[in-house]
Order: C-alpha cells, then structure tokens, then sequence
C-alpha cells in the first residue's frame, strides 16, 4: 500500500488529499475558535465599555482575562487539537495498513 | 540603593554561561555537532529548553516595562507570546518536524526546489534575527544602568562579548542542554521576587494603583483608553496581535528547536506543552508593571521603564531582602537575554554560513577553509550589525523591537510556510514574490519606525505596527501570483506533500522500499 502512495496512484493520491484535508479542517476549526474567542476580547471592550471597568473581586476583568483565564484556555485548545490530530493519523494508519 | 547583590549575580550569570560554553566546546568537535546537538530528547525536555530559548529580555523586563507605561493593552504582548505558539502548532509544527528542515531556508528550498528563494529567505533570517538581536542588547545595557549606573553601552557590549564567544566556542549543543535548565532558572527568578512582592502587598494595606494626572478617560488599568498617547489603540492592539500569532513561526531559532523532536507527533506533544510553560511564565510580569504603577510612578530620570522590574524589589522592601530580590531578578533577566541571544546568533550564524558565506569561503582559499571557520566568522557578523543597532537605533521599548521582528516574520515566512505546507498550487514564482513584497514593505515600516521618522496619526499607528497590512498583502500576492504561474509549480510538490503530511510510520516505509 506504502508503495501506492509513493507512486502517486491516483488511490494513493487519493487518501493524501483525505488526510491533509482532515487535518486542514482540524486546524481551521481551532483556530477559528481562538480567533473569534481572543480576537473578540478587544471588540468586547471596544463595544461594550462596561466591561473595561469591572472588577472581579481586587482586579479589573480585563486583567483577570488576559493576565490570567486567557492561557489556561490556549493550553486547553493546543492539548484538544494534539489529541484530534493524532487520532485523524491513527486512522489513516489503520486505514492503509488494513488495505 | 546598594547594587552589589545584583551585579554579582549578573557577573555569575555571565561566567556559568561562560564556562558552561567552554565545557561544550569540548564536546563539540564536528559540524554536526555545532548544528544539532542531538534528537533525543523527550517531549518535556525539549519544551522547556523551547521555554528557556523564547522567552527572551522582552518576555523578562520589555512586558512589565510596557504594562507599567502604557497600560492594559499591553497585556496583550504575553498573551500574543504564547498563541503564537498555538498558530504554529495547528498549522505547521508537524509537517516542519517531517520535512526534515533545519531552517526555514532548508525548508524553503525543499518546498519550492529553487535556490533563489532559499538565498531570499536567507536574507530574511538574517534581517529577522538582527532585529531581534537588538533588544537583547538593549536590555543587558539598560539592566546594567539600572542596578549599578555603568553608562548602558557596557552592558551591550558585555553581551555581545559573552554570547560571541559563548557561540565561536560551543556550540548548539551546549546550547540544547543549558536551554531546558534556563527555562526553570528564568520561572525561579521572575516569580519568587513576585510571591514576596505580592505577601508585602497584602500585608501593607493593599494600595491600588492612583489615577495619575492623565485626560478623562484614558485610564491606565483600562483597555482601549489610549493611555500613554496611543493612537489608534483598536487597530494598534490587532496588528500587534496578528503580528505575534502569525509571526512566531517564522523565527529563525524557533524551528530549530523542533528538529530536536523525533516525529511529527512529539513536536505536537512538545509544543502542548510550551504553551502551559509559557502560559505559567506569562502569569508574573504583568505584575511587576502593576506594581511599579503603584510604588513607582515616578521613575527617576534618565531610567527606561523596561527597567522597573528590576528597581522594585529595591524600591518596595528595605533591607537585604529587597536587594537580593532585585539581584535574582538582574541575574534572571541575563539569563533569559543571553540564552536568546546565544540561540538567535547560532541560527542567523548558520544560515549566513550555509548561504552567504560558505561558497564565497572556499572561493578564497581553495578547500582550506574548514566549515567551522566559515560559522565563526557568520556568528562575528551575526553579532556586530545588531551591536552597532542596538547604539543607534532610536530608543523604544524592548519588547516593540522584538514586535517589529515579529512583524517582519509574520509578513513573510507565514505565507510562505502555511501556503507550502497546505496548498499544492504555490509556485515558485509566487512565493518569490510575495516574500520581496511582504519582506520590503515590512522592513521599510521597520526602518522608519526604528531610526525616527514616524510622527502619531494613522501613518504613524501604520507604520509603527504594520502587519495588519503587510501580512494580508503577502498571503495575496503568494496567491494571485501563484495562480498566473500554474507552470511555475515544483515538479516534486505531490511527493513533498506526502512527507510533510504522512505519520512517520508510513514514511519509513516508504524509504525502505526505495532502492
């Protein structure tokens, strides 16, 4: 089967373009997510100034957001994408071993 | 203030890296070796010494120093740190690891099977890399200037020093194993002063930061409010964010540090973890510029704000405690600008050697010249311009230099990295283009800002954080060129595609099956 897609069989070719079509989508759906998650936090303030000045406890939201929620959540989406993408080249794997 | 902690603690720094270097320089007696210490590495290993590397005199003293001067929208600058790490994650981490590249330029040449383009993304590496050089520079002097008053060219130049010698002499394999160790060196020095900092807040009353005497509405714990005299802050804080996401993977000692991994799969595993070492890094300098905006608000004369780190632990608690906070903190700050600067000049080192220098070299004295010399006379090259910079440049703060290398990487090698991995069609033609249009634009803006000639208004927000518009236009004119020159393709795309994206199980196979 390696030799399939080594020679460019249109097979081969074929379960390539799966794979890296998986994985495309994969990396678009995190990052789409942290963009509109981290990109959003500035139109949050910019739109609703309320925001800007809330205090949770001692320290004002956006403090607590961006000195502190913030990269518990990148750690969170980094881990969730490793797992996602090693199970999409598990299966191609078993995918080509099984042919 | 009595400095002598500090400057001991600097002088140690200094000479462990020294002899750590000397040591290496004994273990390092072949080319390899100065280019890769070694691939076996864990996962853990391997993301502290990325951590060790990365976070550099703008992670250490440029965050605080701009928080401290300009506000919440700075807060910005670590969070952008470490999602750039996540971009480069989703997006390339992998498929670099099996392209089997060393620097972007080995990539670039293997993608796109063109030598022009490996020289023109040489030429980057090296503009990159000296831009990112100058702040480490800038950062040894002014913390020198700061705990002991030496004129801040001395500590520019005692850096250059150290890292030139610490390189010609070692190595990158000195590097790889001094790197995982700074990276816990840097944590130890950056949050125990924090921790004693804050149980002292909390003790005496808890003060906030006080309004100073700024316009109505411009509030320095607020975000958005343009304090400091920030044009344009919405479109300041983007850019700046895009510049940092996009432009992490275009640094030239970051994708080094992934040939460390075994596969594809580690370095994803290598770079999850980066994020929460980063992510645990990033917790404390904000702190520090919160804290000088309250027991510091008057820096005195002549002192940068990148400095009010280092000047707090001094400032707040009397005694041997404050002083020794503030030398951990003068020793911490060394470490973290001598690591970056030792990796960032054995990258831009090599590349200059491997494409600018080597051909030439051998040209001149027939096949004398051994390789190494043709690296230590790069690193000497890597390490002058960026000396000379670091003197002339105009003076802004530590951590918008190193934005503005990020600028300058996310307009060029992000295109091309992420186009060449993903997309079949990218031409040669294509990624010519839009790296000289990308790289021109950027620098241009970066030359400008740095030697003086930007005033406020929309041009000076513009040029001051240019890749809202230079990245854009790169991916644009990669796309649309490549698209003209269907014929302009590299025979060998479909092949390099399966290398970049196959899991190394198949591809070993697929190597024994060649004859």
């Amino acid at each position: 089967m390696t030799t399939d897609i080594d020679e460019q069989t249109r097979l081969g070719e074929l379960y390539m373009a799966t794979l890296i079509r998986a994985q495309w989508r994969l990396s678009m759906s995190v990052l789409a997510s942290a963009a509109m998650m981290i990109g959003g936090l500035p139109l949050l303030f910019l739109f609703v100034p309320a925001t800007r000045t809330l205090n949770v406890g001692p320290i004002p939201l956006p403090w607590l957001i961006l000195g502190v929620l913030i990269y518990p959540a990148v750690w969170l989406a980094g881990r969730y994408y490793v797992r996602q993408s090693e199970q999409i080249e598990g299966e191609f794997t078993e995918l080509v071993a099984r042919r | 203030m009595n400095a002598s902690f500090s400057i001991a603690a600097i002088a140690a720094v200094c000479v462990v890296t020294l002899t750590i270097g000397a040591l290496g320089f004994r273990l390092s007696r072949t080319t390899s070796d100065f280019y890769v210490a070694s691939r076996m590495v864990t996962p853990t290993w391997n993301a502290s010494a990325i951590g060790g590397e990365y976070l550099s005199a703008a992670s250490f003293l440029g965050v605080a120093g701009l928080v401290y001067s300009l506000g919440a929208d700075m807060l910005w600058l670590p969070v952008g740190y470490t999602v750039g790490y996540l971009v480069l994650l989703v997006l390339v981490a992998a498929p670099l690891r099996r392209s089997g590249a060393y620097t972007i330029p080995d990539f670039a040449e293997a993608r796109l099977e063109s030598v022009t383009i490996r020289k023109l993304t040489s030429v980057l590496v090296l503009s990159i890399g000296w831009l990112y050089l100058v702040p480490q520079f800038k950062g040894a002097g002014l913390a020198l200037h700061a705990v002991s008053g030496a004129p801040t060219w001395v500590g520019n130049l005692i850096v250059a020093v150290v890292v030139l010698i610490n390189v010609v002499g070692g190595g990158m394999r000195s590097i790889t194993l001094v790197q995982a160790v700074q990276y816990w060196i840097k944590l130890t020095a950056i949050s125990v002063p924090a921790f004693v900092l804050l149980s002292w807040w909390m003790h005496h009353g808890q003060p906030i930061p006080q309004a100073a005497s700024v316009p109505p509405g411009q509030q320095w714990s607020q975000p958005l409010s343009g304090f400091g005299g920030v044009d344009h802050p919405v479109y300041a804080t983007y850019s700046i964010l895009l510049a940092l996401c996009f432009g992490t993977m275009g640094l030239p000692h970051v994708l080094v540090r992934f040939y460390t991994n075994p596969d594809g799969a580690a370095t994803r595993r290598t770079t999850s973890i980066v994020l929460a070492l980063l992510g645990v890094f990033y917790l404390f300098p904000p702190l520090y510029g919160a804290f000088g905006r309250i027991y510091l608000p008057h820096l005195p004369a002549g002192t940068s704000p990148d400095a009010v780190t280092l000047l707090l632990p001094t400032a707040v608690i009397p005694g041997v405690v404050g002083q020794l906070m503030s030398a951990m903190l003068a020793g911490g700050a060394f470490a973290a600008l001598l690591s970056t600067a030792s990796g960032l000049t054995i990258c831009v080192a090599g590349v200059v050697d491997q494409d600018l220098i080597r051909s030439r070299l051998r040209r001149f004295t027939g096949d004398d010249a051994r390789a190494v010399n043709g690296f230590r006379i790069s690193a000497i090259a890597a390490v002058i311009v960026p000396f000379w910079l670091s003197l002339a440049a105009r003076d802004i703060g530590l951590a918008d230099t190193v934005g503005l290398a990020f600028a300058i990487a996310s307009s060029t090698f992000c295109p091309l990295l992420v186009l060449g991995i993903w997309w079949r069609r990218l031409s040669t033609a294509g990624a010519g283009a839009g790296l000289v249009v990308g790289g021109t634009l950027a620098s241009a803006a970066v030359l400008l800002t740095i030697f003086g000639q930007v005033h406020g208004g929309w041009a000076g927000a513009l040029l001051t954080q240019p890749a809202a518009w230079t990245l854009p236009i790169t991916f644009v004119v990669m796309t649309v060129v490549s698209l003209a020159t269907p014929k302009r393709i590299p025979r060998g795309t479909a092949r390099t595609m399966v290398r970049l994206h196959a899991p190394e199980v198949l591809s070993a196979n697929l190597d024994k099956q060649r004859p």
